[in-house]
């Protein structure tokens, strides 16, 4: 790209506060025709922030954006969209009970037909197939993510904008993605491509700018630049490595035992469990590889008991050899199994309740009730200890859940399940939204966890985190468990092809526990 | 839109006090301005509404035999409401246990057993839970929506109050009017002061709110209560059982309506006839949101109303005004504290600047 | 008229009633707002609604204020529920309170007048078949508006771009408003719309059903009406006839009575609510086709947050 050439969008001294937090800090970003810019930053920098107000979904409190170098006054999501401005969400923002074109129609105009006709030609043309007539709620997530593409290649596109674009992608989708991206890029069209994964910004940008508390802290050529000098100025110190041997602690018995589980989900539009078996033993982690919509979630209630099917065959949950098929939450954490949940806010914790009342939540037998009675000394006691030995950033046991950022809230989770002093844990997508510091302190805790003779399950999408920590893994796929696979044996791309159905003759070799 | 809100980072706690008080005041305005238009006196009124029912030591007696049965079903429709299930039909409830409590004077009028009352007020209770069960158990079996059926339910008592009152239980000396005959002495709560119809029913109500304080701000049943209404997922997470909040917040509910029903009966109406419950039902709706979905706050908001309703008795009199009026003032008080609830979450934020909106895409 | 057909004629005119209000409901629900405030609408439009017909003599302009007097009420809820972000079902509530406190005052002096309702037309050739013809094609102008209403609001709701608005904003308002919706104006609209129908349903209540003005005449139906919208599983045509359905049970004591069987008065007066219970739970109970039908944000208070 030469110098003269005029950019495209220019952010300006671009900030945004919210509250006492400084999300936005002064940002320059100047994004050029025909680049791939990447936006570089751990959780909780603040490229999402940056990332909306440069589609317009929020209003910055100061700074500018110029579009071709002319100032632009009112700038809003239609503002963005007429420019040629394109957007693909993190969560997607498709309506579930519409259809691919009725969704489309919401921002394209246009007769149906010609839309369906369209959307035929843009799906062929960047390989990005997809029926016009399906409901959005009978598609994956890497089929909604076409849509939200092909919905941006239909206007006069100039800059797309993807937010974390390949977390919800195994790993061979991610090289589809990157070449219809490349077509785009051809074409002239600029990209803004925030993620936080650095090896996939090294093969895809010519151009990063990077991230760190709400300030830019660098502007490199991704390809000269070595991913520990990323990483330095993404996170800006060094993150210990994680210490781990091997596991040689595993009980003879199973803590958790999981049999031919087959569910039908009431929910239209839920995913079915088929003939699923897994079992964790303690001493050991365990981790469940998938991309999510797979069964994850029905998984996760029916091992937590907030699910709990009255059909099913006694034996078919077992934890610590006993059935546990009819027993509910309570009587579950009674027998020692904890479990950390992948929505915080909501379901973890009560979001308006201080950190004293949600320790309250699942911790209420550590000696907080007497007869019925909430014993508020107890409370506090389980709560300061559990700010403390977790490192939770709060303002004192009397703030509200919904006040501590992801990492602090997530860490504060984690410890109130850890400190139940369980004997199997439980963990679905224990670092998402974590900011680096915090996501690596969760994960030293699990391994000495495991170290001290506790079982962990842990179902994840990011299959670095469980390569990096989990001794044997599952994939989950439409509902149904791969056999087990020893970590050590096994390498991404295995499991990628797990994750989308293509198993080579030889990768069979799962081993079996 | 012009009015903009921006949510705030802890919820204000000053506010969740001084919303009653600004609803009231935007009310009190706004009525006003409605009985200028009307071309009544402003005076007459505030002086029937504010001073007349603590004129006499009789008025006051009026206001407290109000205060109780809206104490009582306010209190136990606020443990539901925070726990998001929405009884609506404390009506029907307040019927049924009116009801059962008066089949014993109707078929033992001429008994003078010490046991009438315990038996009336226990009759009461399970009437109004029998009816309230109801409505739990189709929400819980069949996740029929409780609103639709509570209020369905209280039609349906109604009616079944009508036919009672027009058949088997009508007076024979009664004129053929829709009534029961005028229970014994052993079947009614002893007065206060004796001529006032103020009885010791009272008692129970206070007794309630005691209870409800202490099981809202130090039970763990009711933090299981309010986790549930303030989220859901989390009270599932927890172990908690939805369908047990339901059963509790309902059959509570009809434990107090059908207790107050009973006392009405048993107290200043003294039979069974077509207008036992007064509207409490739906009265008590406003004194549980006024008092902001706390017990002490209820306390305010029920005496608060009290007044109002005995100061429209009044009003009918001195300022010549419709009994729709305490109505219309109740559906306002309601109208604006949930306006100004608001402000308790969320800042006042004037929209900066003006915005395209996407028209073009309706065509 | 034989009895029979003066009876499915009658159901005709009293679905009528439940019918507009519901349609009314269903739009306001389809994009996300629960209305509770109905029967409050119909009371107080029934009220303004007979009053400005029997001053005036007209029944077109009776509707007409009618139908501001509910969109007026409907307002209120829209202001403090969408506007002020307060829950909704409490809101829906105190309208509900609000209008009915209005009506009584409202109609107060016109209590017990009464009106000529207005001339049944009949449809040329139709009208003559018989059974059908008296049924279908000798009904007053409203009832048949009403089918054509509901016609028009199928067709809006599912093949025009409007609808598909109203309909995302139902689903999922968040993801409607980073699409550059004004997820308040539609929902402001919808509201609206909804007051207007409950507005004619008050007005057809007290003007033409039966030419009166009673205080509390609505009696429940406001409440029926937003039953019909879950027993039709928010769809037109079911709520069609769960209307007609709901039509014939009011009328159930003229069948009764024609029977010369001896049921007390207060069962067939119960038995409208009877239903509306059964059939609520009946469907209700089918949670997989709620989920798939009832629109997913109905009830939840929107307050412009951005997506997390």
């Amino acid at each position: 790209m030469n110098g003269v050439q005029q950019p495209l969008l220019t952010l300006s001294k671009l900030t945004k506060i919210y509250g006492s937090l400084l999300a936005n800090d002064s940002i320059n970003l100047e994004v050029f025709p025909g680049s791939i810019h990447a936006v570089l930053g751990e959780n909780g920098a603040g490229k999402s922030t940056l990332m909306k107000l440069a589609y317009g979904s929020i209003q910055p409190d100061a700074g500018q954006i110029l579009w071709k170098d002319k100032k632009i006054d009112y700038w809003n999501t239609a503002v963005a969209r007429d420019l040629g401005i394109g957007m693909v969400f993190q969560h997607f923002s498709l309506f579930e009970t519409l259809s691919v074109v009725e969704n489309i129609a919401l921002t394209i105009q246009g007769p149906k037909k010609d839309l369906i006709d369209r959307i035929r030609m843009i799906g062929a043309d960047y390989q990005l197939e997809i029926d016009p007539t399906a409901m959005v709620n009978s598609l994956s997530i890497g089929q909604r993510q076409r849509v939200e593409i092909i919905r941006c290649l239909m206007q006069d596109l100039k800059l797309l904008i993807l937010d974390e674009p390949t977390s919800v992608l195994p790993p061979q989708h991610v090289q589809a993605l990157f070449d219809a991206l490349r077509k785009l890029q051809k074409d002239g069209v600029a990209i803004l491509y925030i993620s936080h994964k650095l090896e996939e910004i090294r093969e895809l940008c010519d151009v990063a700018t990077i991230l760190r508390d709400g300030k830019v802290t660098g502007k490199v050529d991704p390809n000269k630049t070595s991913a520990q000098e990323l990483a330095t100025l993404m996170i800006g110190r060094t993150i210990p490595k994680i210490e781990r041997r091997k596991s040689d602690n595993k009980s003879k018995n199973p803590t958790l035992n999981i049999t031919n589980l087959n569910i039908k989900n009431p929910d239209p539009f839920g995913a079915d469990l088929k003939d699923l078996s897994i079992s964790v033993f303690g001493g050991e982690i365990v981790g469940i590889a998938g991309v999510s919509g797979n069964g994850q979630q029905e998984l996760g209630r029916i091992i937590s008991g907030e699910d709990i099917k009255g059909d099913l065959e006694p034996s078919a949950i077992e934890m610590f050899d006993q059935s546990v098929t009819r027993k509910g939450v309570i009587e579950r954490r009674d027998l020692g199994f904890a479990f950390v949940p992948e929505e915080r806010l909501g379901r973890g914790a009560v979001p308006s309740m201080t950190l004293s009342q949600n320790s309250l939540l699942t911790a209420f037998k550590k000696g907080m009730l007497k007869n019925g009675f909430i014993q508020g000394d107890v409370v506090t006691k389980f709560t300061n200890k559990c700010i403390k030995e977790f490192s939770v950033k709060a303002s004192g046991n009397g703030a509200t859940a919904n006040s501590l950022s992801g990492g602090n809230l997530q860490k504060f989770l984690v410890g109130r399940e850890l400190l139940l002093e369980p004997k199997l844990l439980f963990l679905s997508q224990p670092t998402w939204g974590v900011d680096v510091g915090s996501a690596n302190e969760i994960r030293q805790k699990l391994i000495s966890l495991r170290d001290n003779g506790v079982g962990i399950l842990i179902i994840s999408e990011e299959l670095e985190e469980l390569f990096e920590i989990t001794d044997r893994m599952y994939v989950l796929r439409s509902g149904r468990m791969s056999n087990s696979m020893n970590t050590s044996e096994v390498t991404p791309d295995a499991i990628g092809e797990y994750m989308i159905g293509e198993e080579r003759e030889g990768a069979n070799n799962a081993i079996a526990v | 839109m012009l009015l903009q809100f921006e949510r705030r980072d802890t919820p204000s706690k000053s506010l969740i006090f001084a919303t009653p008080f600004i609803a009231i005041t935007i009310t009190i305005l706004l009525s006003s301005i409605m009985l200028l238009i009307q071309g009544k006196s402003l005076q007459t009124t505030f002086f029937s509404f504010f001073i007349e029912p603590f004129e006499s030591t009789y008025a006051l007696s009026e206001v407290f035999l109000k205060f109780g049965p809206l104490l009582f079903i306010a209190q136990a429709l606020a443990i539901g409401f925070r726990a998001k299930v929405w009884n609506i039909g404390a009506e029907g409830q307040m019927i049924m246990g009116a009801i059962l409590a008066s089949s014993i004077p109707v078929y033992f009028i001429d008994s003078e057993s010490v046991f009438l009352l315990p038996t009336m007020i226990f009759l009461g209770a399970i009437g109004g839970m029998f009816w309230a069960g109801i409505a739990a158990f189709l929400k819980t079996r069949y996740n029929a929506n409780e609103i639709l059926v509570t209020l369905m339910l209280s039609s349906i008592a109604l009616q079944i109050l009508y036919y009672l009152l027009l058949g088997p239980w009508k007076d024979p000396m009664g004129f053929n009017f829709p009534q029961t005959v005028m229970f014994q002495d052993a079947a009614l709560f002893p007065p206060i002061i004796f001529g006032f119809r103020l009885n010791y029913s009272l008692i129970i109500p206070i007794i309630f709110t005691i209870f409800v304080w202490i099981y809202m701000e130090k039970r763990f049943g009711g933090f299981q209560l309010t986790v549930g209404g303030l989220a859901p997922r989390a009270a599932t997470y927890a172990g908690y059982s939805a369908n047990g909040a339901v059963w509790k917040s309902l059959l509570i509910a009809g434990m107090a309506a059908g207790i107050a029903g009973m006392s009405e009966v048993a107290g200043p109406i003294g039979q069974l006839q077509r207008s036992v419950t007064s509207g409490y039902g739906y009265s008590a709706i406003i004194v549980a949101y006024l008092g902001a979905l706390h017990p002490i706050g209820i306390v305010f908001a029920a005496f608060f109303l009290s007044v109002i309703h005995i100061g429209g008795d009044y009003a009918l009199v001195t300022a010549d005004l419709p009994i729709s009026s305490v109505h219309i003032f109740q559906g306002l008080l309601l109208v604006t504290y949930l306006s100004s609830y608001t402000l308790v979450n969320y800042r006042f934020k004037p929209r900066k600047a003006k915005v395209k909106e996407v028209e073009s895409n309706l065509t | 008229m034989m009895p029979l057909e003066f009876f499915l004629a009658g159901t005709m005119s009293a679905a009528t009633v439940f019918l507009l209000a519901a349609l009314g409901e269903l739009v306001a629900e389809k994009s996300g707002m629960l209305n509770l405030g109905v029967e409050g609408m119909m009371a107080i439009s029934a009220a303004v609604g007979f009053v400005v017909t029997y001053q005036t003599g007209s029944h077109i302009i009776g509707f007409m204020v009618a139908g501001v007097a509910g969109i007026g009420v409907s307002m209120v809820f829209a202001l403090v529920s969408i506007t002020f972000l307060a829950n909704q079902v409490a809101t829906g509530l105190a309208v509900g309170i609000l209008g009915l406190g209005f009506s009584a005052l409202i109609g107060k002096k016109h209590e017990s007048l009464t009106l000529t309702a207005p001339d049944t037309i009949h449809i040329p050739f139709l009208s003559d078949i018989p059974l059908v013809g008296p049924v279908l094609f000798q009904q007053n102008i409203v009832v048949y508006l009403t089918i054509v209403i509901a016609i028009l609001i199928s067709f809006c709701l599912n093949k025009t771009r409007l609808g598909l608005a109203i309909r995302a904003c139902g689903e999922n308002p968040k993801a409607a408003a980073a699409l550059s919706y004004s997820v308040v104006k539609i929902r402001y609209g919808a509201v609206a719309f909804g007051g207007l129908m409950a507005g004619f349903a008050g007005a057809y209540a007290s003007t033409i059903y039966t030419p009166l003005w009673a205080d509390g005449m609505i009696a429940g139906r406001g409440w029926i009406a937003v039953a019909l919208v879950v027993f039709g599983t928010w769809k037109t045509g079911r709520i069609i006839v769960g209307a007609y359905l709901f039509g014939m049970v009011s009328l159930g004591e003229l069948v009764v009575q024609s029977f010369g069987v001896a049921v007390p008065s207060q069962l067939l007066s119960a038995m409208p609510f009877i239903v509306t219970i059964v059939v609520l739970a009946i469907i209700s109970s089918d949670r997989a086709r709620l989920r798939l039908h009832a629109p997913y944000s109905l009830g939840e208070t929107y307050d412009g947050s951005e997506p997390q």
